[in-house]
Order: C-alpha cells, then structure tokens, then sequence
C-alpha cells in the first residue's frame, strides 16, 4: 500500500451565529492508487463538504478548516495557493457533481464546452481539440458522437449528460476523480450504466476514483473498499467484502438493514430515523443517541478508529470489546 | 478568445436557432410591423444620401427663394427658414440618429456588461465598490445627468453620445449584475471551477453569456430611449449643431415658424415618434421570444 492519496486529522467547520459548527472531523482516510474507494454516508454527514474541501472550493468565509492535512503525492493541498490549486484541478483530481441536470452551461452545445476545457489545458488549435472531443465522446460509450456535438444540454437525456460530464472530467487528463454521487436523479438503468462505464473507465485508463453515495448497496457494486461516514467521522473503513459481510459498527448494520430489498422481517428504521438534536459536543460517541448498544462508557468518551481485523478498522467500544481489543479512547 | 471560429458542424445549431427566431418574430403581427420598420430605417440611414432628392440640401447652403414652402410634389415634406428640402434632411436625421443610438447604447454596454459581470461574480468588495459607484451614477435622473454631461464636455453630437453612455451604463451593470449573482451558484460554474478554469474565463465564459439575453432586450429597448435622449439635448442646443440635419435640432428650429410652417416641425417629430416605437415594440418582441414561458409558437 502506497499513500497516494491521505488524509490526516482534518477538521472541517462552518461558522454560524451560533458558534463553529463541526461538520468534518476525519482521523485518517487513504486511498491507493487505482482503487476505487467508496465513501458512504447519510444526507448531512459530510461528503460533498469533504469532495470541496479536497478541491479548495469550500467557500472559505463561513467554511472554516481547522486543522489536518490532505496529503496528494506527499503533497499538502491545503498548504498550496490557489493559482497551484487551479493547475491541480482538471489536470490532476477532477471531480463529476452530483445532478447532471445544472452542471452543463445551457447556452453552449456540449461540443463547444468539452473543446473548450480541451484547449484550456491543453495548447492545441481548434481542429486537433475538435478531434480530441470526439474521442472523449467516444470513450464515454456515447453513439453518434459527431451528432452528439452540436447538440445542447437540454436536447440530451439525463444519462447522456452525465457521460458527457465524465468525458469533460477526464478530457484533461485527471488521474484522481472524485465522483460526488454520479448517479443522483438518474433512474436505476441509467445508474447501472453509468456505474459500468465508470468501472470501465477506471480499467482503461487507470484512474483512482473516490466515489460518494449515500448507497452502501451502489457503492459495494463498483468499489475495492469504503468508508462509512457518520456525522463528519468514518466510524468504519475495510474492503467491500469485511464491510458488508461483517459489519462491526452498529451504524453499519443499520445502513444495511435499511436497504430495501424483499425480505420476510420487518425493518426497524425509529433508529435511524432519529437525529441529534442540536447536535452539540458531549464529548462522547456521535452516534450515542442513535445506537442501539449504548452503555454508560459511549456517552463519556469517543472511539477512534483502530483495526480490528487486517484492514478493516472500526470506532466503536462494543465492536472493540467483541473483538478483544482493549479500549482506545480519544478525546 | 474563445474560440468563435466554428467549423461548420459546430454552427449549425446556431442556424437553426437564428431561424427559430425569425419565425418567432414573425408570428406577433406588432414585432412583425416593428421589425419591418427597422429594416426600413437601416435601409433609410445607409441610403439616405443616394435616395435623398435634394442631397446637396442635408448640409447645404441657403436657397431663400424657396424657403417655407409647404408640402407639394417638388418637396414632398416642404422646405425650412432657408429653402431646404424637410424630407431629404428627415432622411439623412434617420442615418444621424441610429448611429448615435447605436453607439451610445454600444458604448454603454461596454463598460456596464462587464463591470456587472465581474461584480456579481467575484463578489466581496470588489462588488461593493463597483455597485456603490454605480448606485452614484443611479442617483440622478439619466436626461438630466446626460445633459450636465454635454454641458460641460461642449455642445457636439460627439459629447452628446458620450454623454448618453456615461448616464446609461449603470442600468446595464446592475441588470447583470444580478443575473451574474444567481448564475455564479449554478452547478456548471463549480464545475467549471472544478476542472482548473480561471476565474477570467469563468465570468466572461460561462457567466456573461448566460446573463446576455435580458441586456438584449433591455439595449434594443433602449435604442428608442436613447434616440429620444439624442433628440432633446440636440432641441436644448447641447447636442448636435447647425447644419446637422439632427431630427431635435429640426424641432428645436421650427419652433419659430410654427404657427405658419406646421410641416417643418411636424415631419421630424413624427421620424422620432416612428423609430422610438419601433424599437420599443421589438424590445417587446425580443423579450417575448427569449423567454419560453411567454413564447407563442
């Protein structure tokens, strides 16, 4: 395991009138190279804030990084300027938004954009970035590709919109994508196809993707290994195979009951239907309130996340006391 | 700068969008009339000095044994204080007024279209200087301030046109400007930031063209006003001077004439009365086919 990609203690807030809010409080992430790392979390918990932070886009007034590191090829982006930010983005980590509806311009064809982003990273004169964005075109499984060119955002479908944001990620040669819930708004034969051709991509031209969802069930279809994001923290992170098949945090297990699927039991969702209030520092477990293994020692302190098994690491007490580990506290 | 050298597959929605608005614009009989009348207009003002009878009489020299003949078939509109032929001068006013129109509106989007642009879309203090200044330059009423203007630059046509831009681009500024604020939080700006594009590109790339469609119909809208703006400081002697044959100069002129020579003043102030109309009722027009809601196919 090479760290290609890492994130260390990173503390992500918002000032509001009430105080800072926390919103990020991530210990450790890696990701290898060419791997597809799949980050899951409910609505709130954090992931888009994450995807902007990575980018230096987080609006910086009332977003406010505290502390941590994300380190790049040893690189510390939250240390660069914003004119080496602006190199980075596009030709180096890419990211596909979440709703392929708005992130299309609607007065240009989709043939003027995609050259456009060609020409602005590449020097080429027209003609050659006209052939470029036809590969692209081609690369993203669309037919008609010449066709496809002149047409504007509104004449294409949401599917075919999406590829064609995928083909405008990739067109500048990113290594790293971050993919903010690709398949949002996108109906279930739509999101298989997208999802293969994500998975095809990585295969062909070799780049790792940390995918965003807030599906465990998408995320275990196309990623190597995830990470279970709750309030701001990864509660749990492992291969697809130790995470799904033997979840260890109590959140977990819940986000997997939660799955529709046909099965004879009920599913018992008070839980997770159940929200922190106000959502202030008691200084113990965030998932206190939710969990349905609390005891007297999760109110007080909170896990930080250690390995149980291989790769597979976990915050929780009672996962810790399951597998025998003795107890680690941070603060 | 970007890239507006298309290949022909590249163009061809636009074809197909220029003719879609063609065929809108010809479907309301009013826009119709009004965009028949500008054409006409065009026409009048580039013709005008080979279509004019009487060309030698637009800037020309006295002829008083013919002066303030009413309409008849040797002058069709009369003739003024000095024997010129009304309808020549009329015709070349057409010319006079549309390029001071169009300049002056030009002018004034130049500065406001990208001074609104940058404000909206940078924000922070670069937007509350630029709007504070242009709240300055709102605070006086336009005619009133362009007249202060070509009073102190001196009385020309050339100061009267600069005058009008200088009193007319903070409308501009302030209709992009809030178009540029609500484009700037749209998916594709972030995306567009996403993949490395300058902010230069952002706001002149994605933010003012998706911003341009209501300053169209405002500019083609204000063609009129302007024109009416042209007029009254040439009627107030701060514009164009004798012997320009400027359509409010005519006016102001035939003031003294009247009660007897009703045609010397009548003419050129229904030309002004026809042009601001017509490029009202095409604003109208215009706006009915940028926007979809109120589109009647």
């Amino acid at each position: 395991m090479d760290n290609y990609f890492e994130i260390k203690d990173l503390k992500v807030g918002f000032k509001t009138f009430e105080g800072i809010k926390k919103v990020l409080d991530l210990e450790f992430l890696s990701i290898c190279k060419g791997e597809t790392f799949g980050l899951v979390g409910e609505s709130g918990s954090g992931k888009s804030v994450l995807a902007l932070t990575i980018l230096g886009l987080l609006p910086i007034p009332p977003g406010i990084i505290e502390s941590g590191q994300i380190l790049y090829g040893g690189e510390d982006l939250l240390k660069k300027r914003e004119e080496e930010m602006r190199k980075i983005r596009g030709k180096k980590i890419s990211m596909i938004f979440q709703d392929p509806m708005s992130t299309l311009n609607p007065v240009f064809t989709v043939g003027e954009q995609i050259i456009r982003v060609i020409r602005n990273n590449e020097g080429i004169n027209r003609k050659q970035a006209e052939k470029k964005a036809l590969e692209m075109i081609e690369l993203v499984k669309l037919p008609d590709a010449k066709n496809i060119l002149i047409k504007y955002p509104h004449e294409l479908s949401g599917g075919q919109r999406q590829r064609i944001i995928i083909a405008i990620a990739l067109s500048c040669g990113a290594e790293f994508l971050i993919a903010d819930e690709p398949t949002r708004n996108l109906d279930v034969t739509i999101q298989a196809g997208i999802l293969k051709l994500i998975a095809e991509l990585k295969k062909e031209l070799k780049v790792t993707v940390l995918f965003i969802a807030n599906n465990l069930g998408l995320v275990s279809a196309v990623c190597n290994r995830v990470g279970i994001l709750h309030e701001g923290r990864i509660v749990e992170t492992g291969t697809v195979k130790e995470v799904i098949k033997d979840p260890k945090h109590p959140y977990t297990v819940t986000l997997l009951k939660a799955i529709p699927a046909n099965r004879e039991e009920k599913i018992d969702l008070s839980r997770i239907l159940l929200r922190r209030e106000n959502g202030q520092e008691t200084g113990g477990c965030r998932y206190f309130d939710r969990c349905p293994e609390r005891s007297g020692q999760c109110s007080k302190s909170s896990p930080s996340l250690t390995p149980v098994d291989g790769s597979h690491l976990v915050a929780c007490f009672k996962a810790f006391e399951r597998s025998g580990i003795n107890e680690q506290t941070a603060s | 700068m970007f890239g507006k050298m298309f290949s022909p597959e590249v163009l061809k929605p636009q074809i197909r969008e220029l003719k879609l608005s063609i065929y809108l614009l010809n479907k309301n009989k009013l826009t119709r009339l009004s965009m028949i009348t500008v054409i006409l207009l065009i026409a009048f003002a580039i013709l005008a000095p080979f279509i004019a009878p009487y060309p030698s009489h637009i800037y020309g020299i006295a002829n008083p044994q013919d002066k303030l003949l009413p309409p008849s078939a040797k002058y069709i509109f009369g003739t003024d204080e000095l024997g010129r032929d009304v309808f020549s001068r009329v015709l070349y006013g057409t010319r006079i007024s549309l390029q001071t129109a169009i300049l002056a509106v030009g002018l004034a989007l130049l500065i406001g279209i990208p001074l609104g642009a940058i404000a909206g879309a940078t924000g922070g203090y670069v937007d509350e200087i630029i709007m504070r200044i242009t709240d300055i330059f709102l605070s006086f009423p336009p005619l009133l301030l362009a007249i202060a203007i070509a009073a102190f630059l001196g009385p020309n046509l050339q100061n009267a046109m600069l005058a009008i831009a200088i009193s007319w681009w903070p409308w501009y500024t302030r209709l992009v400007r809030g178009q540029a604020v609500s484009i700037r939080e749209r998916q594709f700006v972030k995306a567009a930031k996403a993949i490395g594009t300058p902010h230069f590109k952002i706001v002149f790339g994605h933010i003012v063209p998706n911003c341009i469609a209501p300053v169209i119909v405002q500019a083609s809208m204000d063609l009129g006003g302007v024109i009416l703006t042209a007029a009254s400081l040439s009627f107030l002697g701060l514009g164009a001077q004798p012997p320009t044959p400027e359509w409010g100069l005519m006016v102001s002129t035939s003031r003294n004439y009247f009660l007897n020579a009703w045609w010397y003043s009548f003419f050129p102030g229904i030309a002004i009365f026809i042009t601001v109309l017509a490029f009202n009722l095409l604003g109208d027009g215009l706006r009915e086919i940028m926007d979809p809601k109120t589109r009647k196919y």
